[in-house]
């Protein structure tokens, strides 16, 4: 196949776009439920959506996608009230409630899914493709309501993105100038089952988890504001959805959904990485250069006590002796010192046995000790 | 006989979703006293990788070494998600759920590669199925016996033992690490330890259960006998009482409906989990608002004794001390009033005189008790 004949395929271009929307909202979604500290109420909100699938599967006969996404929609609700319940009613932990109500409703819904499955229903193929979801069977019809939800998830959060935004932040705060914060709080709870509403389809609801996470956690790491945040997040979502998608239409029997979380998990490793400022990389830099400057400003003040103690500013200094005293070879942070002009080599008097280089403080070098020992502390601190 | 019992499949197949639900609720306990339970959640979806490289590797899923091997792939979630923690660039909740999606991810992928190679599909990593557990039996002096039967009850014996043994460290780790580790009692060892076994545990229970309805039988048992218990010896007892009692149910009522075995047992934890979140004795909702209802009683009689207290002998007293009164002045609804009254009457805290509310003794004895605590010769007071 050509890459033109590629592209225009009509099975690639929608699950291109649907992965696209998918990554679009759950990353829009995922970065108020990151910040709010509630990344696994999207594990347990999609896990939840199973019963619901097969309620929408029993109510409506057959594998209408809005009937199903409805009834996803409402168990996830459902869940989320459940897990609520139970924390504020009862002793409780969250992470138990979440673990319960995420296993007991996937539960339900496996009860339920061997039930329709048991019944012999002729359309009921392909309903635990909700499992791991199934990229390829999407429909143009299926996408026009992933485009519909999606637009309602990002009217919602226009509309109310400042109220979002403190409630996301400072919920203490926001309560106190009058915010209905409970209100608020379920409807970014409930949107995050919008996200996972999305995603069945394309990732299934074991994975959504992930998908949920991955661009927001990604995208913290670039930014400080919010509103770069959350764009960046849907970047990487859409990004990452669609590489999982174009990857696994390049061989058979590669799952869209491991190859989506996958090609996110890419996205968030470099970030993670390679961020400015937050990155590993940079941190290691910073720390070995921080440590370099440390052991030549250490050697630099011992020569300037040594110095002292002599009561002799062009004392000489045998290179061995200042390794003894520090207990490591000198040699590249005197040559650092020597490149900033605080030391020099001396060539001893003739007639005087040579073992080692000697070293002499410079001017310069006095000085910057005499600084160093000045301000200790605003030293380490730059 | 002994053959006989082994070849009951219904037997057989309760016996086996009951030693799931005991190995996995020992650990699980300590998980969920720790706030760790979302690990159970991760370590089941990640050892799916470990499992489908030790097929690949031995071509064999049971036997010690394979669970081992598959299990370490749990420990190397945990590992994971607490480097990445320590980074503190990621919270832990989200770290969780950044590490177990790629390592699923990566299994589902290698299941699907190796179609042909690997003896799981991807639907039964999800769900398990214990119904076919009488499929892969091993003969041992002439007997048939479930292979799954002889995996969980080692599983069950080793979780048992180092529990047993660890008791008192574990005890102590889960409820004050800082001391534990005060002492040298290594609490990081202790729950990496008891992570290993909840993979171990997670890999066992794997053909029968699936990845996801294991964290059902690790989390929802010990949460279910939390709510009922305060002892931690109880929590075991009723934990295991409550995997037994979900098993069997489970199984019934499966198979009355024809629906999956593992799925229904599930749910029946989830059922004694909300049994226990109404009817707990000390925790439980109904309990709870039974103290809620007492006390208010308490505190309308103790108002009550109060307020005519104050006004007994006094010249308002014509005036205070009536039922009318206590709506205009307290601001009681009639209802209230008049039920306060009554019960106030019953225990003869008051008397009426017609109109009049006239106090008591012991009503005179309970408002003194209030207003003037000090002058009183309580026998709670310490000396």
């Amino acid at each position: 196949m050509s890459p033109a004949e590629w592209l225009s395929d009509y099975t690639l271009q929608n699950v291109a776009i649907g992965a696209a929307l998918l990554g679009l909202v759950s990353g829009v979604l995922g970065s108020f439920a990151v910040l709010r500290k509630q990344s696994l109420l999207g594990d347990t909100l999609s896990h939840a959506a199973l019963p619901g699938i097969c309620l929408g599967f029993i109510m409506s006969g057959g594998r209408h996608l809005g009937s199903l996404l409805a009834g996803a929609l409402f168990t996830g609700a459902l869940a989320a009230l459940a897990m609520l319940w139970l924390t504020r009613m009862s002793r409780l932990k969250t992470d138990a409630a979440l673990g319960i109500t995420l296993s007991v409703f996937f539960a339900i819904g496996v009860v339920l899914l061997t039930h329709i499955q048991g019944s012999n229903n002729a359309s009921q193929g392909g309903l635990d493709a909700f499992l791991f979801g199934q990229a390829a069977a999407t429909l143009r019809s299926d996408l026009w309501i992933m485009a519909g939800v999606t637009a309602i998830a990002m009217l919602l959060v226009t509309a109310l993105w400042k109220e979002f935004k403190l409630v996301s932040f400072d919920p203490q705060y926001a309560a106190c100038i009058g915010m209905p914060v409970v209100l608020l709080e379920a409807v970014l709870t409930v949107m995050i089952a919008l996200a996972v509403v999305v995603g069945l389809q394309m990732v299934g609801v074991v994975l959504m988890a992930a998908m949920i996470i991955a661009p927001a956690v990604a995208a913290r790491q670039w930014t400080h504001r919010l509103e770069h945040m959350v764009i960046l997040a849907a970047l990487f979502g859409i990004f990452g959805g669609v590489c999982g998608a174009v990857i696994s239409a390049l061989g058979p029997g590669l799952a869209t959904g491991p190859l989506i979380i996958l090609s996110l998990s890419v996205v968030v490793i470099i970030s993670l990485l390679l961020a400015p400022g937050r990155g590993f990389v940079w941190e290691i830099l910073k720390l070995r250069s921080d440590r370099r400057a440390l052991r030549h400003q250490k050697v630099l003040t011992t020569l300037y006590h040594v110095a002292c103690q002599h009561e002799d500013r062009s004392y000489r200094f045998d290179q061995g002796m200042i390794d003894i005293y520090h207990g490591t070879n000198t040699r590249n942070a005197l040559q650092r010192l020597a490149d900033r002009d605080w030391v020099r080599l001396q060539t001893p008097p003739p007639g005087e046995p040579v073992s080692a280089p000697q070293w002499v403080l410079t001017d310069s070098g006095i000085d910057e000790a005499e600084r160093l020992l000045r301000y200790p502390a605003e030293e380490a601190a730059s | 006989m002994i053959a006989a019992i082994f070849n009951d499949i219904d037997l057989m197949i309760m016996l086996v979703g009951a030693l799931v639900g005991i190995a996995s609720s020992l650990v699980g306990t300590f998980l969920v006293l720790r706030g760790s339970s979302m690990l159970s959640d991760a370590i089941g979806h990640s050892i799916v990788f470990g499992i489908v490289v030790v097929w690949l590797l031995t071509h064999q899923s049971s036997g010690p070494w394979q669970i081992l091997g598959a299990a370490l792939t749990g420990l190397l979630t945990v590992f994971l998600t607490e480097l990445l923690v320590n980074t503190q660039r990621v919270k832990k909740d989200a770290a969780i759920g950044l590490v177990f999606p790629v390592l699923f991810s990566l299994g589902i992928l290698l299941i699907n590669l190796y179609a042909n190679d690997v003896h799981v599909d991807a639907h039964t990593v999800l769900l398990g199925e214990i119904g076919f557990i009488w499929l892969d039996t091993l003969n041992i002096s002439g007997v048939e016996v479930p292979r799954a039967l002889l995996t969980m009850s080692g599983m069950t014996l080793v979780n048992a033992i180092f529990i047993l043994v660890f008791y008192k460290e574990l005890k102590l780790a889960t409820f004050d690490a800082a001391l534990a580790r005060a002492l040298g009692f290594a609490p990081g060892v202790l729950f990496y330890a008891l992570l290993l076994l909840t993979s171990g545990t997670a890999v066992a229970a794997f053909d029968a259960v699936g990845a996801v309805l294991f964290v059902a039988f690790v989390i929802v048992p010990p949460s279910a006998a939390w709510l009922l218990t305060d002892r931690l010896e109880r929590m075991f007892l009723y934990g295991i009482l409550i995997s037994i009692a979900s098993s069997i149910l489970g199984y019934q009522l499966a198979v009355l409906w024809d629906v999956s075995i593992g799925g229904m047992m599930a749910v029946m934890t989830g059922g004694f989990l909300a049994l226990a979140f109404l009817f707990g004795p000390r925790h439980g909702m109904l309990a709870l608002w039974y103290q809620r209802r007492h006390q208010r009683a308490l505190n309308d009689s103790r108002t009550l004794a109060v307020h005519l207290f104050n006004h007994e002998d006094g010249p308002e007293q014509a005036v205070e001390n009536v039922t009318q009164a206590l709506r205009d002045h307290l601001r009681w609804a009639d209802s209230r009033a008049q039920q306060v009254v009554e019960r106030a009457c019953h225990k003869q805290l008051i008397v009426q005189q017609g109109s009049q509310l006239k106090l008591t003794p012991a009503g005179r004895q309970l408002a003194r008790e209030i207003l003037e605590p000090s002058r009183q010769p309580s026998g709670n007071m310490p000396q």
